[in-house]
């Protein structure tokens, strides 16, 4: 009987095990999946509309030149205002970020992800719970730029002839 | 062609068939072992259980060392970034499902094979059809079973395993930002991948199961005997699942 118990225990445990990892695989990891969130980083919020967010998603650090000071907590659309609304939640340890300062979203390396860089105002007042950033900067789509490269390209070319390279 | 060849492919269609064979019989003789799943459940705790150890290190090293190599290159492009996309996908489909599964071949399957070869050597086998109890299906069917829920399992154990090991090496050591690599690796993953890997691991799982009852049940009723097919078991459950992983790889592409 005592073996018996034994057995259906560390039996229990591996199957139960097994089926976690599995449950974290599938829900956890995917994308797609369904997700709960199982640490919520302590800070205060802080809010930021954007035109364009880019690839930027829940999770990517806020940074401070380059100092990880927080990270993205909750991505939506503003119906209101029609752009992209992101919700930062920072550290308590600085508390100390001028309420006039502008959040840029900037690509890390070459194909990295998304990240906000928050670059320093100067107001004597501080950003706080539920403070709104109102200056901000959209992420640089690279199609949008090469797109818009080529369209002055070809508007060089056929506008002016040759004259393009004797103007400039 | 020299007669030690012919004989050798002989040998390899004849053991071909006779796994074939062996495995139809083991089909017809998994329901009625479902009504005995006490049985089942201690060959759970055989196979899968007991490997738990060994897959749980084994998958925390393979990831520690998929983080360091994966950063190491990753880091000549300036995309460090992508460590937790690298590191996810090739754990979820190649490495956790193949690595799981060579590991259970040498752990679980040989134990397979020696336990059986020595009941057949000991007339064991032949006792129970005298007895006209089925030994295919008190012993061979739940050793399968077994084998073949353990293996799913196993393989997600060690693919979670061998994920927090790289974030250990990537984000605690090397620097990595823990909300990019997570995020990186939730981006790249999607439901398709984990299927993958699951339907791999029951591939493998089955395929090494068998290999390693039919190994023992046909072995020679000696100790030489038991000693080879042991052996047998081992090359041939590893052949299989690289041979069937390239395969289903192929599939899924």
């Amino acid at each position: 009987m005592r073996a018996n118990r034994s057995l259906e225990i560390g039996t229990g445990l591996f199957v139960l095990l097994g089926f976690a990892a599995l449950l974290f695989l599938s829900m956890q990891l995917p994308a797609n999946g369904l997700k709960f969130s199982f640490q919520k980083p302590i800070g205060y919020d802080v809010t930021a509309q954007f035109d364009n967010i880019g690839d930027l998603k829940v999770g990517a650090p806020v940074r401070m030149a380059g100092v990880r000071i927080g990270q993205v907590t909750k991505i939506d659309f503003d119906t209101n205002t029609e752009r992209a609304k992101v919700w930062l939640r920072i550290n308590p340890r600085f508390n100390q970020i001028p309420a006039d300062s502008s959040a840029a979203i900037d690509t890390e390396g070459l194909l990295g992800g998304q990240y906000i860089a928050i670059s320093p105002g100067a107001m004597p007042t501080y950003l706080t719970n539920g403070s709104q950033i109102l200056e901000t900067q959209s992420a640089l789509v690279l199609e949008n730029l090469i797109n818009k490269f080529f369209a002055t390209e070809a508007n060089k070319s056929h506008g002016s002839g040759g004259g393009a390279k004797e103007s400039k | 062609m020299s007669n030690g060849a012919r004989a050798g492919v002989l040998e390899l269609v004849r053991k071909t068939g006779e796994t074939g064979v062996f495995f139809v019989r083991l089909l017809a003789a998994c329901i009625p072992a479902l009504s005995r799943p006490r049985l089942i459940i201690a060959q759970i705790y055989n196979a899968g259980a007991r490997s738990l150890i060994i897959i749980m290190l084994s998958g925390l090293f393979t990831g520690m060392v998929l983080g360091l190599q994966f950063y190491d290159v990753l880091n000549r492009f300036g995309a460090t970034e992508a460590l937790g996309t690298a590191v996810a996908l090739a754990l979820l489909k190649e490495l956790g499902p193949v690595l799981t599964a060579l590991l259970f071949a040498g752990r679980a399957g040989t134990a397979l094979t020696s336990e059986i070869g020595l009941m057949r050597a000991t007339d064991q086998l032949t006792a129970m059809d005298v007895m006209a109890v089925d030994p295919i299906r008190h012993v061979a069917a739940p050793r399968f079973l077994g084998g073949l829920i353990a293996m799913p399992l196993l393989t997600a154990i060690f693919t979670v395993v061998g994920l927090f090991g790289a974030q250990l090496i990537g984000v605690q050591f090397l620097g990595v930002d823990h909300g990019i690599f997570w995020s990186q690796a939730q981006s790249a993953v999607a439901l398709k991948d984990v299927t993958e890997g699951v339907v791999k691991s029951i591939v493998f799982g089955a395929v090494v199961s068998l290999i390693a009852v039919n190994e023992g049940y046909h072995s020679e009723p000696t100790a030489e005997g038991i000693g080879r097919a042991t052996t047998r078991t081992v090359v041939a459950s590893s052949v299989m699942t690289l041979l069937l992983d390239y395969v289903l790889t192929a599939i899924f592409l």
